[in-house]
């Protein structure tokens, strides 16, 4: 993918572009926001990541609006140091598709950043069944079958499997599903996710040969086939 | 000439300055207000004294008149009566009855000779009947004024009926006089009103002045003087004495944050600085520097956890995070709750329980809530001995405090569990900064969990209370419901409902054994 990072601190900037690159990505890069700005209406790219303040009087959500005024829908994700709940619904409300605080691990960001790339090539067709290798899912009918055999779910487990089956072959953080299966924006103390994780493997995962389900360590969950 | 006339200039221009100088203290409200109170008050008087005048004046003219008009009307009844001799005698009878000697009457014939009265001729100036004229008649040599009216008799006669007005004008005069002498008492009176009302308004607002700019540099300690009479004064002096009691304690909390944060976070951040150093120094081969580096990343996170929830706890405290309020069922976000921790519980052989009611209309913020309840859950949950059962109720029903909340409806979300409980005197702590009971000490957590759910519970202005059960413990959140047929008062969500929370209503902790 090619993604623009706008970023001030030259550690962080250095950091991101870095791990980046080493997963496979084009990285362009700006430290301030009339730099940013020039390029993310310039070119195109796949996803743009976008650090919240940044000097030069052109400020993150400046760029994001200005990007979206003129019709341009790359997703961007927002960086930012301002943690609160208002600051974020600012950030989204602008026109960010996903919002990211600091301090980060990297792999929650790489994790976030090629789940919204994947997210703009797909968005096009809406889907009625997901597939990764013998694991199929229909979603009008809201079944699960593995090798032609039905599998029952929970509710919250069928919300579980089709988030990490939408996002096969990416890193899925325990953030990331805190969001978008139950939509708490905030971290329980404990690891509930991987008690759900575990109990989801043992429907889909264990009666069978291959397990799809990856720990992914330090990181989070992967669907994948191989 | 020239030099003159460049003193006069001189004198009127520094005239001039002392004038604006005047009119510059019109910025000053307290010159403002007591120049408004003057003129309101002097032209007050002045319309007042004027009344009066024209009151009493036209009084008198409307006597004259009227008594002119009964003399005229009774001398010609006697006409009637008697001819021209009952007339002429009874115009004699009537000068000489008359004490102030004020009358005039002349009764003339076809040819204006005179044939009674104590006028000597006709006055030229009285061409018409019916009419009112004011003429200046000489009389035994003294000049008077008179109000006269002519009517006219059969057979070409003619009769003039007046008044000598000489005595009321006199009077008149002397009424003016008076009244403009009043007029000019008033004036000074008014201007030392307002002189007074002025020194008044400043004393009372340099007071408010001079101890709110102590305040502002820094002398928290002051407060507003209160007369106790209980005026606008006193309701202001309250309000920014309220106001600065609040700034006291919020000032305490972030002072009480910043000390909890140097002593606390203290402790992770040596800890993750002395292993790295030691790794850095120390490790011989890639191994151990990579484990003591993900040990010191994980510190970190530990540390902006540990931050985050600190910059949480404050922010809620300081009440500013009522944008998201909203109302929503309290029933199915509990059901999630539960549901998302039931595995998690499970997996340790514990028992999750929920019980409620189909539906609680609650009006809060719901991410907090979610929140609150998930770091009860949590905290019973590592507590909870094995095969333990944990229980989320839910109840509604009134608060009849004893506090001086009304009472009203409340739902309680009361967490159970049936661990090692806590005693009495942790009980009283547990909601602080960073405490952690002595049996708590080796389970993971920062001591936060609880301030937050207090905080939460709080800026919903409800309670939280722990009651001992054997065994095990029970966390009771206590919230206020929104009025049962109220449901347009309860404020719109993206307001900011500083009404239906008032901020004083700080919960007291409280503690049933």
């Amino acid at each position: 993918m090619r993604i623009l990072l706008v970023e001030d601190d030259p550690t962080v900037r250095g950091f991101v572009v870095k791990g980046l690159m080493e997963t496979g990505h084009l990285v362009e890069q700006a430290d301030n926001g009339k730099d940013g700005l020039f390029l993310a209406v310039s070119e195109k790219f796949d996803v743009i990541i976008l650090d919240r303040m940044l000097p030069g009087g052109i400020d993150g959500l400046r760029i994001l609006e200005t990007l979206r005024a003129q019709t341009n829908a790359t997703p961007v994700i927002i960086l930012s140091a301002l943690a609160d709940v208002d600051d974020r619904v600012a950030g989204l409300k602008a026109g960010g598709d996903d919002y990211l605080t600091k301090p980060f691990a990297f792999s929650e960001l790489l994790a976030r950043v090629e789940a919204l790339g994947r997210r703009g090539r797909n968005e096009a067709a809406p889907q009625t069944k997901l597939e990764v290798k013998d694991l199929e899912m229909d979603l009008l009918s809201r079944t699960v079958k593995r090798e032609g055999q039905k599998i029952d779910l929970q509710p919250r487990e069928f919300r579980l499997l089709e988030f990490l089956m939408r996002h096969a072959g990416q890193v899925v953080t325990r953030t990331m599903l805190l969001e978008g299966v139950w939509d708490y924006h905030f971290d329980p103390q404990t690891n509930v996710i991987d008690v759900h994780v575990s109990r989801l493997r043992q429907k889909v995962d264990k009666p069978f040969e291959q397990p799809l389900i990856h720990t992914v360590r330090n990181a989070g969950y992967m669907l994948r086939a191989d | 000439m020239e030099q003159s006339s460049s003193r006069r200039s001189h004198f009127l221009r520094f005239s001039l300055r002392s004038l604006r100088n005047q009119v510059g203290g019109l910025r000053s409200a307290g010159v403002r207000f007591a120049l408004g109170y003057a003129i309101l008050f002097w032209v007050s008087a002045g319309l007042f004294l004027s009344v009066i005048w024209w009151g009493t004046a036209s009084l008198l003219q409307r006597q004259v008149e009227a008594s002119v008009a009964a003399d005229a009307r009774s001398l010609s009844e006697r006409w009637a009566d008697g001819g021209l001799s009952a007339l002429a005698i009874t115009i004699e009878d009537r000068l000489e009855d008359n004490v102030d000697d004020d009358a005039l009457y002349l009764l003339v014939d076809q040819h204006a000779e005179r044939i009674a009265g104590n006028l000597p001729s006709w006055p030229e100036a009285v061409a018409m009947s019916n009419v009112w004229y004011q003429l200046t008649i000489r009389r035994a040599g003294v000049r008077g004024i008179a109000e006269v009216q002519a009517f006219d008799l059969p057979k070409g006669y003619r009769l003039l009926v007046g008044r000598d007005v000489r005595g009321r004008s006199t009077l008149r005069h002397l009424l003016t006089d008076t009244l403009f002498w009043a007029w000019g008492v008033i004036t000074v009176l008014t201007l030392i009103g307002a002189f007074l009302v002025r020194s008044m308004f400043r004393r009372m607002i340099s007071s408010i002045a001079r101890t709110t700019s102590a305040i502002a540099h820094g002398d928290m300690d002051r407060r507003m003087p209160v007369s106790g009479r209980g005026d606008e004064l006193d309701e202001v002096a309250e309000a920014i004495n309220e106001m600065l009691e609040r700034i006291t304690r919020l000032m305490d909390g972030v002072k009480q944050v910043s000390n909890a944060i140097a002593h606390d976070l203290r402790t992770p951040i040596t800890r993750a600085r002395a292993q790295l150093e030691y790794a850095a120094l120390h490790a011989k081969d890639e191994n151990t520097l990579r484990s003591a580096i993900e040990e010191g990343v994980a510190d970190l996170d530990n540390i902006t956890a540990v931050f985050e929830a600190l910059l949480r706890i404050a922010q809620i405290e300081a009440g500013s995070r009522r944008s998201a309020f909203a109302t929503f069922d309290l029933i199915p976000v509990l059901q999630d709750i539960a549901e998302l921790y039931e595995p998690l519980a499970d997996d340790q052989g514990i028992r999750l329980v929920l019980r409620a009611p189909d539906h609680v209309e609650f009006h809060g913020d719901r991410s907090m809530i979610q929140q609150a309840v998930s770091n009860l859950i949590d905290n019973a949950i590592k507590f909870s001995p094995p095969n333990g059962t944990i229980t989320l109720s839910i109840a509604t029903g009134f608060d009849f405090g004893s506090d001086d909340r009304s009472s009203g409806r409340v739902v309680t979300v009361d967490v159970s569990d049936q661990g090692i409980g806590m005693s009495p005197a942790d009980m009283e702590r547990a909601s602080e900064r960073f405490f952690r009971a002595n049996a708590a000490r080796n389970t993971p957590g920062s001591g936060l969990g609880l301030s937050l759910v207090q905080a939460i519970v709080q800026l919903h202005g409800g309670s939280l209370r722990f009651v001992l059960q054997d065994p095990g413990l029970s966390v009771q959140m206590r919230l206020p419901l929104p009025e049962e047929n109220g449901k347009k008062q309860v404020p719109d969500m993206t307001e900011d409902s500083q009404t239906s929370h008032p901020p004083d209503r700080r919960p007291l902790l409280e503690i049933q054994s």
